[in-house]
């Protein structure tokens, strides 16, 4: 008898671990369901409220659900990892639901989503921060996030006194190796002697080993920091040692706003937006896209207060050239850190040569793998 | 140097509070491997009475309730109803992600209010404070790690002098011989594991309200098993405990600061240190074979009385 009811506690614990995660949960409200024309299911690597990442992409997804009032419906399932099994079982579970529109947004849903495109051809399979597609219902998206970058180390190379700016990143590989060169290359146009020192955490979200990190940087001297990892631990550091600190993925000033400046940030809504009107109207058709500030798929969150407003003015200044078209982040000359010419005079790297960098430049101070 | 060993210190509080929560439970005769997810309900408890009463204690007492209560569906699957108690730890670590994340929902990214903050700021002792090298690095800290510096203490004592401590430990050399001696075997598990639970959540407090005070995903990630491995490596003495929790908390950090300063070392090899450190204090001290350095004798066996 005793057994049976330790076998019984122990699975209600089970159970009740595992109600929390992957539930699917239709959130369009009452009013619209039904009479929706679209459904379009999401698939998150984290839950939609992590204050960064995921809670990113899902905004996008609540503005967009907003702008088609009522005449898209949305399906959202958290926390799936980047299995096949997991993946799979979301994707299909949505679409038994109704869903003609699945959207993957982590890296590694990749290989599965364009083998369930292969399977499920009535299906429309968006991927994000991918490189695959195919002629048919396949398409990937992503962010020139280089360009707010650049405007972030625009106002960290203004504001450091000490010339030393700390950046705290997840993993050396080359979608923050563009980030880091992007941020030193802002930096460098306003102050060529700002140096920008980078550690690696080795997670995306760890908000302690990040806060060690910065505090790693702050002791080196740095009075700025950056990051491109998911969590405030860095803002806090730099609060805490009277530093600076530019955030990421969403505006985060309440968490440190004695430290908090700007953030590169994403909108992911404007590329939603679009691609749902796009397939509603029939036109839609499997592409790869840039989303550039132009687009409004990337940008800076609003400066703080804490920036001057001469800082502020070189800022708008950059923002206009970039928006206008007329300046791309990477043109030649640009050095690696170990002195060999990487773009020569007179070039200037286009989307393939900005995702094959494998280096970084001259002013940053990391390693690359 | 001294900044990197008082960050080392703070870095390995945490890890300290589990480390003497789960050396307790272990010296009980129960392996818990829950700490993760007492850690993680320790963790949001803490920042959620914070968050809704603005008063430090209290928030302190959640954390330590939370874990506590944790650690007694534990002590009921394994003491009581005698379920195998790996699988019923794994599964409260499974449970304490789950039940952080969930609570944690309606407040992440939301800092801890100013009032608690203030309470866990920097506070030198006299005099302590003002000895070299030693003074900034134990003395020039936040009340809660005093408060490890004192559990420590209490703990060592408490198991090596007191009437109760020592029959903790024969509860988990040998309960059914504790239990012909007249002591309440069960009375003694739980309340040493209900009691090592709250010094888990009390270690997830540290990283919610003090390392950084804003709620987040996963605060813990992953301290809860550097614990477990970390009471092996203290041979389940608590003054060990101590030193382990430091180093450990230093080695946590140290690749950061190599980074800085510009010399190379994968961070994968810094983070395996931990776990390769513990291996190697295990096969010294099988090799050594001594006995004061092994761990309690009735180490996750259940106790029936009717088996006696």
């Amino acid at each position: 008898m005793k057994k049976l009811l330790a076998l019984l506690l122990v699975l209600a614990l089970v159970m009740s671990s595992l109600a929390g995660c992957g539930k699917a949960d239709d959130s369009t409200g009452p009013d619209a369901s039904g009479d929706a024309e679209l459904t379009v299911g999401f698939i998150y690597i984290g839950p939609k409220t992590d204050g960064g990442f995921s809670e990113a992409q899902d905004r996008g997804r609540q503005a967009m659900v907003d702008h088609f009032d009522g005449r898209v419906k949305t399906l959202e399932m958290e926390n799936v990892p980047e299995e096949k099994q997991a993946v799979e079982s979301a994707a299909i579970n949505m679409i038994d639901q109704g869903a003609s529109v699945i959207i993957g947004t982590s890296y590694g849903y990749m290989d599965t989503l364009e083998a369930l495109a292969d399977q499920y051809e009535d299906v429309i399979f968006l991927h994000f921060s991918g490189n695959k597609m195919n002629d048919t219902n396949f398409g990937n998206y992503f962010g020139a996030m280089e360009e707010p970058r650049y405007l972030a180390g625009i106002v960290a190379g203004m504001m450091t006194e000490t010339n030393k700016i700390g950046y705290v990143a997840a993993f050396p590989y080359t979608e923050l190796l563009i980030g880091i060169n992007a941020f030193t290359l802002g930096a460098k146009s306003v102050n060529p002697d700002a140096e920008v020192l980078v550690v690696y955490t080795n997670a995306w979200v760890d908000a302690a080993n990040e806060k060690a990190a910065a505090e790693a940087l702050l002791a080196k001297g740095c009075d700025v920091l950056e990051q491109h990892c998911d969590t405030t631990g860095p803002q806090i550091a730099a609060e805490a040692a009277g530093a600076y600190a530019i955030g990421y993925n969403m505006d985060s000033r309440e968490a440190a706003p004695g430290a908090f400046l700007t953030a590169p940030i994403w909108h992911h809504e404007a590329f939603y937006i679009e691609t749902v009107q796009n397939i509603l109207d029939g036109t839609w058709e499997p592409e790869s896209y840039y989303g550039t500030m132009a687009d409004g798929y990337v940008g800076l969150a609003e400066m703080s207060d804490l920036v001057p407003d001469e800082v502020k003015d070189a800022v708008s200044e950059a923002e206009a050239k970039i928006m206008a078209g007329e300046f791309p982040i990477f043109v030649g000359p640009i050095k690696d850190n170990q002195g060999n010419i990487v773009v020569p005079e007179g070039t200037t790297l286009d989307r393939a040569g900005i995702w094959s960098m494998n280096y970084l430049v001259e002013g940053a101070k990391g390693a690359i793998e | 140097m001294t900044a990197f060993l008082a960050a080392a210190v703070v870095a390995g509080t945490p890890l300290l509070f589990a480390t003497l929560g789960e050396l307790i439970t272990e010296k009980a005769g129960n392996l818990n491997l829950g700490v993760e997810g007492m850690m993680l309900m320790g963790a949001v408890m803490g920042f959620a009475v914070g968050l809704w009463t603005g008063n430090p204690y209290l928030a302190l007492l959640g954390a330590m309730g939370a874990g506590a209560s944790g650690a007694a569906i534990y002590a009921i699957l394994t003491v009581s109803l005698r379920a195998n108690q790996v699988v019923t730890g794994l599964t409260l670590t499974i449970f304490g992600i789950g039940f952080a994340s969930f609570v944690g929902k309606s407040f992440m990214g939301v800092p801890a209010s100013a009032s608690v903050k203030s309470v866990f700021a920097t506070l030198e002792i006299p005099l302590l404070s003002k000895i070299s090298i030693i003074g900034p690095v134990f003395f020039r800290q936040d009340i809660l790690i005093y408060f490890g510096y004192l559990i420590t203490i209490c703990a060592s004592v408490y198991l090596w002098k007191t009437k109760n401590g020592l029959n903790l430990k024969a509860v988990g050399e040998n309960a059914a011989a504790a239990d012909a001696s007249g002591i309440n075997v069960n009375l003694y598990k739980y309340v040493h594991i209900i009691l090592g639970g709250a010094l888990c959540g009390l270690g997830g407090a540290y990283m919610s309200l003090v390392t950084v005070p804003v709620w987040q995903e996963n605060v813990v990630a992953g301290r809860g098993w550097i614990a477990v491995a970390l009471v092996i490596f203290a041979s389940w003495k608590p003054s060990r405990a101590l030193i382990g929790a430091f180093l450990f908390g230093g080695l946590n950090i140290l690749g950061y600061r190599l980074q800085s300063m510009g010399i190379h070392v994968s961070q994968y090899i810094v983070d395996m240190v931990p776990y390769l450190a513990t291996i190697l204090i295990v096969i010294i001290s099988t090799r050594k074979n001594r006995k004061e350095d092994m761990g309690p004798a009735d180490l996750s066996n259940p106790y029936f009385r009717e088996d006696r």
